[in-house]
């Protein structure tokens, strides 16, 4: 199965305070009428010059593994390496916001409205990374429809430059799934472009096999850790709204 | 009030539209333009500046105040004409070759700018020889390298190799940046100084210069 998703933009429109988090404001504070009306501002322009599109392919575990040794620059042992040989169901995935965003925030550093250009890139990252979240659950809901999903399966995703995944492992991953049919190019210094774009494999299993710790030795220098929130995260309900019990 | 008092504050509360007609006021009024520069504009951001420094005011702040800066200082260009802006020194910046980052980068220029250091920016994806070749046509003191990609930093090194080579390092200091850039990293390759960010870029390079 190889299938391309055209993403409405109003799927992947990212919320007030996960922005601003990354312009360094705490959530705890209101922030002042300038900053939100930057932020609101920005949001609109996000929502015209957008233009949402991903892509998901089948792997097997036997394939995978020879996209994932990729260039041969990985980390000794990752959390993947665990995962790989106990998931059901693998996807290699891409998917771009495209070109017209970016060229609009250039164009505002020219104009010299840098504060409004600079919350767009913010913005324009944080949608990126929400169409991420759009193509998990259209792979679980693919895989919901053919009966493979019970409470305890759960999916994550994973990407090269991440958690012990080498930035080179794009090129093998470019060649399998060869996203330049939605518009996504990988340069030699293996960078995607358009820049907001991302790339990965989606992992479907038992919750369990995703229930690693974050103490390979490349993690004393991750600043965020964004593994504990996720696999946190898995823990949730995933049925859909009306199949879940009401108390 | 005190007009580059004025002009300071208006640039604080990033009203570009105010701060362009008040120094528009404050050469009708005869005030140098190198004090309106210096007090006024370079004045005011040294505030924002500091107020970013200690979390009094946030990110969007200071590039609304940025904007502000840049509308006096296009009001003030015409004067400067024959002898160029005065400044407290040059910068090449750029993103190094391989990366087509430019935000973190820009921002960084975008401080120095307010700092008032001439800020000559290549933009991105620069190779070594261009970053080179520029510093000696402008006799910059200063290199600045951005880069977002461990795949990218070897080329960092690449620059400072090359002005070694070319015995240009005492003539020309480098500093780098970029989120998987560190300090340890900049002493490694023998760079001279790296910036957490771009208050902190504006600090070093101020360094860079002093030791000069
Ligand atoms: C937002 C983000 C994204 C966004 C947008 C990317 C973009 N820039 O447009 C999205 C979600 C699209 C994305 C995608 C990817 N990303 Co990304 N991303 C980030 C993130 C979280 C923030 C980057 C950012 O915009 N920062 C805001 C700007 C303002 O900050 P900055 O550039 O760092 O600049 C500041 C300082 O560094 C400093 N500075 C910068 N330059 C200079 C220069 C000098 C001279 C000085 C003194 C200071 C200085 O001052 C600046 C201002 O304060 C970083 C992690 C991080 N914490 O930085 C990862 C990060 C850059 N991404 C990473 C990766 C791996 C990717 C992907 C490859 C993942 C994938 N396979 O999908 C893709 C690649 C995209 C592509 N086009 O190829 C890695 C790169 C690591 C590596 N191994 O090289 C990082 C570091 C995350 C990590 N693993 O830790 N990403
Ligand atoms: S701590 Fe960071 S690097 Fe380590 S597994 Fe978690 S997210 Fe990945």
């Amino acid at each position: 199965m190889r299938k391309r998703f055209e993403i409405s933009v109003e799927d992947i429109e990212p919320q007030m305070d996960e922005v601003l988090k990354t312009q360094g404001i705490p959530s705890d504070k209101s922030p002042p009428e300038k900053v939100k009306s930057l932020f609101q501002e920005s949001k609109d322009i996000f929502l015209k010059y957008s233009e949402p599109v991903g892509i998901i392919s089948d792997i097997s575990v036997f394939e995978f593994e020879t996209v994932y040794r990729g260039e041969g620059l990985n980390e000794k042992e990752t959390p993947l390496d665990e995962i790989l040989n106990k998931a059901d169901n693998l996807v290699l995935f891409a998917l771009t916001i495209g070109e017209r965003v970016s060229e609009k925030i250039r164009e505002l550093f020219k104009t010299n409205d840098f504060a409004l250009g600079c919350m767009l890139d913010s913005v324009a990252s944080a949608g990126t990374d929400k169409g991420g979240d759009v193509l998990e659950e259209n792979f679980f809901n693919l895989l919901s429809k053919k009966g493979k999903v019970n409470l305890q399966k759960c999916i994550l995703r994973f990407s090269p430059g991440y958690c012990g995944w080498h930035m080179s492992g794009q090129k093998k991953l470019f060649e399998f799934l060869n996203p330049e049919d939605i518009g996504i190019n990988l340069t030699d210094g293996f960078l995607m472009i358009p820049l907001k774009s991302i790339s990965g494999v989606i992992v479907f299993g038992d919750k369990e096999i995703f229930n690693f710790d974050d103490n390979y030795p490349f993690c004393s220098e991750c600043t965020t850790h964004e593994c504990k929130d996720r696999i946190r995260k898995l823990f949730r309900d995933l049925r859909p709204e009306k199949e879940k019990g009401g108390r | 009030m005190d007009i580059l008092k004025e002009i300071s504050e208006n640039l604080e509360l990033g009203d570009f539209e105010k701060v362009s007609l008040l120094t528009k006021k404050a050469i009708e009024e005869k005030i140098p333009v190198e004090k309106i520069l210096k007090f006024g504009l370079i004045g005011g951001m040294d505030i924002v500046g500091e107020k970013y420094k200690t979390h009094q005011i946030f990110l969007p702040d200071v590039l609304m105040s940025a904007r502000a800066m840049h509308a006096g200082m296009d009001v003030l260009k015409p004067f400067f004409i024959r002898e160029g802006m005065p400044n407290s020194g040059k910068v090449i910046l750029g993103t190094i070759q391989g990366d087509l980052h430019d935000i973190g980068k820009n921002l960084v220029g975008i401080m120095l700018k307010g700092a008032g250091f001439e800020v000559i920016d290549l933009g991105t994806d620069v190779s070594p020889e261009k970053f080179i070749e520029t510093a000696k046509k402008e006799a910059a003191y200063i290199i600045g390298m951005s880069a977002l990609l461990t795949t990218t930093m070897p080329m960092m090194r690449k620059v400072v190799e090359l002005l070694k080579k070319e015995g240009l390092e005492d003539k020309v200091k480098t500093i780098i940046g970029g989120a998987p850039v560190s300090k340890d990293f900049a002493q490694s390759i023998g760079a001279d100084a790296y910036g957490y960010d771009s208050t902190d870029a504006v600090e070093s390079v101020r360094k860079l210069f002093n030791q000069a």
